[in-house]
């Protein structure tokens, strides 16, 4: 004999428990990229400048200007404050049950998060790289921490304790991004002057390196360098990686340049496609993802790009542009396909749905 | 404005080189018309004549946030940290790790309000210690150095500027001072253009040549001499001893482990060839490094820029003081104006010359001070403001010369300094 159910009125509330992804289902809702809208967004107190959806969807959370990340309850609104970085925080990371969550700041911190307890505090705190730490990815068993920064290294760790599995070196300029190829195996970083290194996570081991040089410039007029992978995401079968950032810079200091999103056949080891954008002469690509659907999302920012643009995998022009309401500096595709969360410079946080409205 | 001559005129001030023979046997300064106001003041200045001016100018205006005046942890403050000094107390940005060992050799100013914010507005009030008029005409700091400092006998120029690219030239920034005093320019740090003998000419013939020109010369002047063969005469002899000193210009000939130390980017090079050409005599050197204007991406580029900048800078100034040259050295690192504290949605900083920073230090400027104060974001100056025109007075006093003083420029009293201002005296050692 079963014990009785609690009345409605006496059950407590919980904690959420630690979800599988939700990823899409058989039959899931179909994206419609030409009916993309505004669904829903969030006024910060501070521009924001990065922001990922937790594996659950339950979540946004998001780094700003204030030297903080954020959790956004999507569905209550309610915000929760993580603090312990002392500088700016782009980089962020999930562990695929969406428990734990890895920032990387640019004070060089790498943090871990209980990211879905009521206040979420930092579990451990360890100084990640000298300077900025640019991007961490978690590996899809959870097992391995990838962080890449501006001592121009890739590091690898491990997620249950912290230690350090693995230094890489081999890129000779700051490191801008990096992802973990669907399989687990194979790593993938970019830098500042446009360069792609495939490693093997086993062992560390340099596969091959491949130059994507349309994602650099060395401007001779103000005489810095101007690229980098701001955006980078594999295709859910591994077989493409989609690299954004900016090209054709013609003013590295005034931000006049196209925004550029290089489609690599991974397997191939070269450029596949470039996207371009129409109409948009002075701006970035943020970040960029590949949808399951077959097609490439990428959001801009800039002088004229507060857009996102969307590519079929045989396209250089997008078929669809849609104009955002302040400028973006970053993105992420929710773990139902169905929703693009956006940062902006205007404080703003949104989500667009890539349906029609209801 | 021209120099004015008074040919046979008694007010001509004969200037001591006219006595002593030699190369610019005839020629001199005084017989330009231009003197001081009286004889005191020269004989004070002679005795001034072994200091030196070394200017660092980051063109495009270096944000004062990322260097001198960081405001970490502020809406403003980015996202950088800031890092102790060797002066206890004073903190500046972390992109500056070597500088920050050398901030007891230097002072900082953190409450300049020039109300300027063009390029080139800004860039000719910090280097001329006034702002650009229509009418008026005033010289460089390097070229004021060259006429008050410059000793009496050198075949190098008393002016010279580096800057990292372009061809060598001269520029037309002596006003009433004359053509000799303006600057000579290194592009690129390389040496000035056309200073090797050409093959085909052999030493003797050269000489023979020289002299022939300088008697052919001499009988010329004997009674057309003006303001215009003075400065075409003049060209000619410097350009005699330039090609005698060519060597002073190629920084190769450093010591390897000191070409390592200052870097072989350009502005390493660059640093290590001022710190050559100080040692040769050289009044005024003036180092450009490029790019701070940073309107886009402000803080990637900063690191890049100040990640080249920081180490030479050090060792310069490092090297300066170890070889007990900078007691007469003066040292300034300056640019036309700072950067907004409000970050743009690019993550730029625009123009700003409202609250912003300069550091200096040799020659007669208290060193480890700060003076100045900005509010916590960076916005206003909130304490002790100042302008280039406090500046330049104060340039002028740690290298000796009275700021308070004028040149007679036919006749008339130029003031060396913005009279309505004065120094910053609390800087003064």
């Amino acid at each position: 004999m079963s014990a009785p159910e609690k009345p409605q009125s006496e059950k407590k509330e919980t904690a959420a428990p630690a979800a599988t992804p939700a990823a899409p289902a058989q039959g899931a809702v179909q994206a419609d990229p030409l009916k993309t809208h505004e669904a829903k967004k969030l006024k910060h107190t501070s521009p924001v400048i990065s922001c990922r959806y937790d594996p659950t969807g339950k979540y946004v959370f998001f780094g700003a200007q204030d030297f903080r990340v954020w959790r956004w309850e999507i569905s209550t609104d309610k915000k929760a404050e993580l603090t312990g970085h002392r500088s700016w925080v782009r980089a962020l990371a999930f562990d695929p049950k969406g428990a734990a969550l890895v920032t990387g700041g640019y004070e060089g911190d790498l943090i871990w998060w209980n990211a879905t307890a009521e206040k979420p505090t930092p579990q451990r705190t360890i100084v990640g790289h000298k300077g900025w730490v640019r991007a961490v990815a978690i590996s899809p068993d959870g097992s391995l921490l990838a962080s890449v920064g501006n001592d121009n290294l890739v590091k690898l760790w491990n997620m249950a304790d912290g230690k350090l599995v693995r230094e890489m070196a081999g890129h000779d300029s700051h490191v801008y991004n990096t992802v973990f190829h669907p399989d687990g195996k194979q790593l993938a970083s970019g830098d500042l002057k446009g360069n792609l290194i495939h490693w093997e996570v086993e062992t560390g081991k340099e596969v091959r390196k491949v130059t994507l040089k349309d994602l650099h410039k060395y401007d001779t007029g103000f005489r810095a360098d101007i690229g980098g992978f701001r955006g980078m995401g594999f295709s859910p079968d591994g077989k493409l990686l989609a690299c954004g950032g900016m090209t054709k810079v013609t003013n590295a200091f005034a931000g006049v340049g196209l925004p550029l999103v290089v489609l690599v056949d991974w397997e191939a080891g070269k450029e596949k496609i470039q996207h371009l954008t129409k109409g948009i002469t002075q701006a970035c690509i943020w970040n960029t993802a590949i949808h399951r659907q077959k097609f490439t999302i990428a959001a801009s920012g800039g002088n004229n790009g507060k857009h996102l643009h969307f590519w079929k995998h045989d396209q250089k022009e997008p078929f669809h542009q849609l104009v955002l309401a302040n400028t973006a500096r970053d993105m992420d595709l929710s773990p139902d396909e169905l929703h693009i969360v956006t940062a902006h410079f205007d404080s703003h946080v949104r989500i667009y749905k890539m349906a029609a409205k209801a | 404005m021209k120099p004015q001559y008074a040919c046979g005129s008694s007010e001509h001030q004969i200037a001591r080189r006219s006595f002593m023979g030699g190369l610019f046997a005839g020629f001199g300064a005084a017989a330009s018309g231009i003197g001081f106001q009286s004889q005191q003041a020269m004989a004070d200045q002679l005795k001034k004549k072994q200091k030196q001016i070394l200017v660092i100018f980051l063109s495009g205006g270096a944000s004062q946030l990322e260097t001198w005046d960081p405001k970490p942890g502020t809406d403003t403050g980015g996202p950088f940290l800031t890092i102790p000094t060797s002066v206890p107390g004073t903190h500046i940005s972390e992109l500056l790790p070597h500088t920050a060992k050398q901030m007891h050799r230097l002072s900082l100013v953190r409450s300049i309000n020039t109300k300027e914010n063009g390029h080139g507005k800004g860039a000719y009030a910090m280097q001329h210690g006034r702002r650009q008029e229509p009418a008026a005409s005033y010289p460089h700091l390097g070229a004021l150095s060259s006429k008050l400092l410059a000793p009496e006998k050198s075949a190098l120029p008393g002016y010279i500027q580096i800057t990292p690219g372009g061809g060598g030239s001269r520029r037309d920034d002596a006003a009433y001072l004359g053509a000799k005093y303006s600057s000579i320019v290194l592009g690129g740090g390389k040496p000035p253009n056309d200073t090797l003998r050409p093959k085909e000419l052999s030493e003797v013939a050269d000489m023979q040549r020289n002299a022939f020109r300088r008697q052919a010369n001499a009988r010329f002047l004997q009674k057309r001499r003006t303001a215009a063969t003075e400065a075409y005469t003049y060209s000619y002899e410097q350009a005699v001893g330039l090609m005698e000193r060519r060597d002073v210009f190629d920084v190769t000939k450093e010591p390897k482990k000191d070409q390592e130390r200052y870097g072989t980017h350009d502005f390493g090079r660059h640093c290590l060839l001022a710190r050559r050409l100080l040692e040769n005599g050289v009044t005024f050197v003036q180092v450009s490094h490029s790019n701070y204007d940073t309107h886009h991406e402000n803080f990637d580029f900063h690191i890049e820029q100040l990640g080249e900048f920081d180490q030479p800078f050090a060792a310069l100034v490092n090297d300066l003081a170890e070889r007990g040259r900078l007691q007469d050295t003066l040292v300034v690192v300056m640019a036309e104006f700072g950067r907004t504290p409000r970050i743009n949605h690019k993550y730029g900083r625009d123009h700003w010359g409202t609250a912003w920073s300069v550091a200096l230090g040799g020659a007669g400027i208290q060193p480890g001070a700060v003076i100045g104060k900005t509010n916590k974001n960076g916005t206003a100056v909130t304490d002790r403001e100042v302008d280039h025109r406090h500046l330049f007075h104060t340039y002028l006093q740690a290298v000796g010369v009275d700021s308070a003083d004028s040149l007679d420029v036919g006749g008339r009293p130029l003031p060396l300094a913005n009279p309505t201002a004065e120094p910053i005296e609390e800087l003064l050692a």
